[in-house]
C-alpha cells in the first residue's frame, strides 16, 4: 500500500512538472510576450522597443531558464543599469535590493505580480479561491445527494417505470451544459418580463421583482438563497446525471448478487435489503465517480462563475485568460493542475481502502 | 402588420420545415420496412428511447442539411427596426423579403431563427467529423498499446493521462488563444493529427488485401491519393481544386477539440483491447500465423464495434458541448458565426430582458445533445441483447 502511494505521487509530481511546463510555454510565447509589453509599456511599441523592454524585464533569456526562475530551482535574473539601481526578478518581487541573485519561484512562495488586478497574484488567488471553495461545498451539498438517491431509486428495480423515468432525467441532465442550464434557468426564474417571476409577482407570492437573481456578486458578502441558489444549481445538474447513472449501473449489478437474493429468500423486507445490505457495496463505484467529478466541476466552475459574473477562482482564470495576464493564468493552471491531480490520487487511494478485494490482495 | 401568436409561429416554422418531415417520415417508414435486413441500424427500432433518439438527431441532420431551403432571411443580414423583435414580430417593410422574424431578432436586428438553422449546419459540420477523427487517432493508439502492451503501453498511458490532467477549459484557453494562430504549433499539431486517420486506413487495407497486392496497390493507392488531396487541403490550406479547406481559426478551434477528445477514446479502445486479446478467436489467429496488425483490425476492432459505437454517438455529443463552450467563451469560429455556442454568448448579455436569442440556440443544443445520448443508450440496449 505505502509502496503503491509513493509510486503514485512520484507519477504525479513528474505529471505536474510536464504540465506546468506545457503552459509555461504556452502562455510565455513570443507573441503574448510581445502583447504583454505592449500593455504595460504603451500600444504604439516599435519591434525594437518590445524587444528592449522584453529584456529589461527579463523576459529575454531562454525558455527553459525562465521556467527554472519561475519555478524557483535557478537563481532570478539580475541587472544593473548604468545608474547602479539593481534590478531583478526577485527584487520586484520582495521590494528589497538585497534579493536580487536569490531564488524566487512557486517552490519559495513567489507567484508573481498579477497585471489584471494590480496586485500579488498570492493574494488575488486565495481570497478569490476562499469563494470557489464556498461554491464548491454547496454544489456537492445539492449535486451528490441528489444523484445518489436518483441513482439508487432507479436502480433498485431495473426496469421499473421509476427506473425509466429517472434515468430518462439523468440523461437529459448530462445533455445540458452549464451555459444552457444557466441560460434556462436565468430565463426561467431570473427575468422580471419573462419566465416565472413576473407570474408570482403579480399573484403576490413575492416581493422583489425576481425570485432568483441573475447576477451573483453580491455573494461575495452575503450568501443568500436568492443570490446564490443558480450558480449552484447551474453547476450541479450537469454533474447530477452521470453520478447519477454510474449509481444506477451500481445498483442494479448489486441487485442481481448472491447475497441479495439470499436476503430476500430469509425474508428480509426489501427496503432493509437495500439499506443494509446493497447500499455499501453499490456506493464504492460512485465515490471514484465523484471525486473525479471534481476536475470537471472545474469547467462548470468557470461558465457558471462567468455567467453570473461570481469573483471566483473560475472567474479570475477566465479575466487571467482573457487579459494576458501571464503570471496569473500560470498559478491558476498550476492551482487547477493540483486539483486535477489530487483528486485522481484520492479517487485511486480511495477505491482500494473502500474494496476489501483489492485491498487485502 | 399583426405580430403572429404562438400557434401562427408554430404553424409557420411546421411550414418551413416541411423538406425535413419529408425526409424524416421516409427514413423512418424505409427503416421500419426494412429493418430486419439491417443488422444493428435496424435493430434500433425495436427500441422506444433509440427511436426517440434517432428521430431527434435525423431531425437536425436534415435540418442542416436543407438549410438553405429552411431559413427565412440571410444569417448575416441586419434589417432595421428588428433588434431584439420579440418572436413573430413582423418585418416594417417587408418587399420580397419573408414578411415575419419567427423567432424574433438578436441584438443585431438578424433573424433567430434562421440563425438557428444555419447554426445546426455549422456544428454538425464540425462535431462528427472532429469525433471521428479523435475515434481514428484513438483506434490506431489504442490497439497496439493494448495488444503488445509493455513499453510502448506506459509511454502512450503517460501521454493519455498527460492530456487528460489538463482541465478542459484552461486547455481551449491556451490553444485557441488568436496569438497561437500565429505561432506554427496549430498546423504542427494538424499536421499530425490528420496523418494519423490516412494511416489508420492504409494499415487497415494492406492488412486485410496483403495477400493480394494488385487489390492491395490499387486501394491503397487510391486511399493515399485522396489522403494527400484532403491532407494538403486541411492542413496547408493548399488544395488545388478547393474542396478540401480550413481556415485557420476553424482548423485551431478542431485541433483543440480533437486534442481533447483522443486520450478518452484511446482509454477505451485500450481497455478492449485488453480483454479481446485473451479469446481464443485471437489465438487461433496467432496460430494460423496472421500478422499482428491484421489480428489488431480486422480481430480484434470489428469485435468491439458494440461499445464504440455506443461512445461515438456519446462523443459526438461531448464534442457538440465542447464546441458550444468554445463559443460561449468567444473562443469559438469566428464573431458573426451562427454556431450555437457563439449565439449563446451574444445573447446572455440581455438574457433578462430579451431572452429569446439566447434561450433558441441553448435548447437546440440541448435536444440534439439529448437525442444524441437517448440514441446512444438505445444501441447499447439493442447491442446488449444479442
Amino acid at each position: 500500500m505505502l509502496l503503491f502511494l509513493f509510486r503514485r505521487i512520484g507519477l504525479m509530481l513528474v505529471t505536474a512538472l510536464c504540465l506546468t511546463f506545457i503552459v509555461f510555454a504556452l502562455t510565455n510565447m513570443p507573441a503574448k510576450l510581445e502583447t504583454l509589453a505592449k500593455t504595460q509599456a504603451g500600444s504604439r511599441m516599435t519591434d525594437a522597443e518590445v524587444d528592449r523592454w522584453l529584456e529589461r524585464n527579463g523576459y529575454a533569456s531562454p525558455m527553459l531558464v525562465r521556467y527554472g526562475e519561475w519555478l524557483g530551482v535557478l537563481p532570478g535574473w539580475v541587472r544593473t543599469d548604468d545608474g547602479g539601481t539593481v534590478t531583478g526578478r526577485c527584487v520586484a518581487l520582495r521590494d528589497t535590493p538585497e534579493a536580487a541573485g536569490e531564488r524566487c519561484g512557486i517552490l519559495q512562495g513567489d507567484w508573481g505580480f498579477s497585471t489584471r488586478f494590480r496586485a500579488g497574484v498570492a493574494e488575488v488567488l486565495s481570497a478569490r479561491l476562499g469563494a470557489t471553495g464556498l461554491l464548491m461545498m454547496w454544489v456537492l451539498i445539492v449535486m451528490v445527494p441528489m444523484a445518489l438517491i436518483v441513482g439508487i431509486l432507479a436502480g433498485m428495480r431495473e426496469g421499473s417505470r421509476t427506473d425509466r423515468a429517472l434515468s430518462t432525467v439523468a440523461i437529459a441532465s448530462t445533455a445540458t451544459p452549464e451555459y444552457v442550464s444557466g441560460v434556462l434557468l436565468i430565463a426561467l426564474l431570473a427575468s422580471s418580463t419573462v419566465g416565472l417571476s413576473p407570474l408570482l409577482v403579480s399573484w403576490g407570492w413575492i416581493d422583489g421583482p425576481v425570485l432568483f437573481q441573475g447576477n451573483a456578486r453580491s455573494a461575495l458578502e452575503d450568501i443568500t438563497l436568492s443570490n446564490f441558489t443558480l450558480p449552484v444549481l447551474t453547476i450541479a445538474l450537469y454533474g447530477m446525471g452521470y453520478v447519477a447513472r454510474i449509481t444506477r449501473a451500481s445498483m442494479t449489478e448489486v441487485m442481481t448478487q448472491q447475497y441479495i437474493r439470499t436476503a430476500r429468500l430469509k425474508g428480509v423486507s426489501f427496503g432493509k435489503i437495500v439499506v443494509k445490505h446493497a447500499l455499501r457495496n453499490a456506493l464504492i463505484a460512485p465515490f471514484t465517480v465523484i471525486m473525479l467529478q471534481i476536475p470537471w466541476l472545474l469547467n462548470g466552475v468557470v461558465i457558471s462563475e462567468v455567467l453570473f459574473s461570481y469573483p471566483g477562482f473560475g472567474w479570475t482564470l477566465y479575466e487571467a485568460a482573457v487579459n494576458n495576464d501571464i503570471e496569473l493564468l500560470l498559478a491558476s493552471s498550476v492551482v487547477a493542475v493540483v486539483v486535477v491531480l489530487v483528486t485522481q490520487l484520492i479517487s485511486d487511494v480511495g477505491y482500494v481502502y473502500l474494496n476489501p478485494r483489492i485491498r487485502i490482495s | 402588420m399583426e405580430p403572429l401568436s404562438w400557434f401562427e409561429i408554430l404553424a409557420r416554422i411546421a411550414q418551413q420545415l416541411l423538406p425535413v418531415w419529408v425526409a424524416l417520415v421516409l427514413t423512418y417508414a424505409l427503416s421500419i420496412r426494412f429493418k430486419r435486413r439491417l443488422g444493428l441500424y435496424g435493430k434500433l427500432f425495436d427500441s422506444t428511447v433509440g427511436m426517440i433518439g434517432f428521430g431527434i438527431v435525423m431531425f437536425w441532420l436534415f435540418v442542416a442539411l436543407f438549410a438553405n431551403f429552411v431559413v427565412t432571411h440571410d444569417s448575416l443580414s441586419q434589417v432595421s427596426g428588428m433588434r431584439n423583435a420579440v418572436p413573430g414580430s413582423a418585418l416594417r417593410d417587408p418587399r420580397d423579403l419573408y414578411p415575419y422574424y419567427l423567432l424574433g431578432g438578436d441584438s443585431l436586428a438578424r433573424d433567430v431563427f434562421s440563425r438557428m438553422v444555419m447554426g445546426a449546419r455549422e456544428v454538425l459540420r464540425i462535431a462528427p467529423f472532429a469525433a471521428m477523427i479523435s475515434f481514428m487517432i484513438g483506434i490506431t493508439l489504442g490497439l497496439p498499446a493494448g495488444y503488445f502492451a509493455g513499453k510502448l503501453d506506459t509511454g502512450l498511458t503517460f501521454l493519455a493521462n498527460l492530456v487528460l490532467a489538463f482541465p478542459v477549459i484552461l486547455l481551449f484557453f491556451l490553444l485557441v488563444a488568436p496569438e497561437i494562430q500565429e505561432t506554427p504549433i496549430p498546423r504542427v499539431m494538424a499536421g499530425i493529427l490528420f496523418l494519423v486517420p490516412i494511416l489508420f486506413v492504409t494499415v487497415l487495407l494492406n492488412a486485410r488485401f496483403f495477400t493480394q497486392p494488385a487489390k492491395r496497390n490499387l486501394y491503397v493507392g487510391i486511399v493515399l491519393a485522396v489522403g494527400a488531396w484532403a491532407y494538403l487541403g486541411l492542413v496547408f490550406n493548399a488544395d488545388p481544386v478547393g474542396l478540401w479547406s480550413m481556415s485557420p481559426n476553424l482548423l485551431n478551434v478542431f485541433v483543440a477539440v480533437v486534442f481533447v477528445n483522443a486520450p478518452t477514446v484511446f482509454r477505451i479502445v485500450r481497455g478492449i483491447t485488453l480483454d479481446i486479446k485473451t479469446r481464443d478467436y485471437v489465438a487461433a489467429a496467432q496460430t494460423r500465423g496472421e500478422g499482428p496488425w491484421y489480428i489488431m483490425l480486422w480481430e480484434i476492432l470489428p469485435n468491439a464495434r458494440g461499445p464504440l459505437i455506443v461512445d461515438f454517438c456519446l462523443r459526438i455529443g461531448y464534442t457538440t458541448i465542447l464546441l458550444g463552450t468554445l463559443g460561449f467563451f468567444g473562443l469559438g469560429v469566428s464573431p458573426e458565426s451562427p454556431d450555437w455556442g457563439s449565439t449563446i454568448n451574444a445573447g446572455r448579455r440581455l438574457l433578462t430582458v430579451y431572452p429569446h436569442p439566447a434561450l433558441v440556440p441553448a435548447l437546440s443544443l440541448m435536444s440534439l445533445v439529448l437525442g444524441l445520448n437517448l440514441l446512444a443508450d438505445g444501441l447499447r440496449e439493442e447491442s446488449l441483447r444479442d
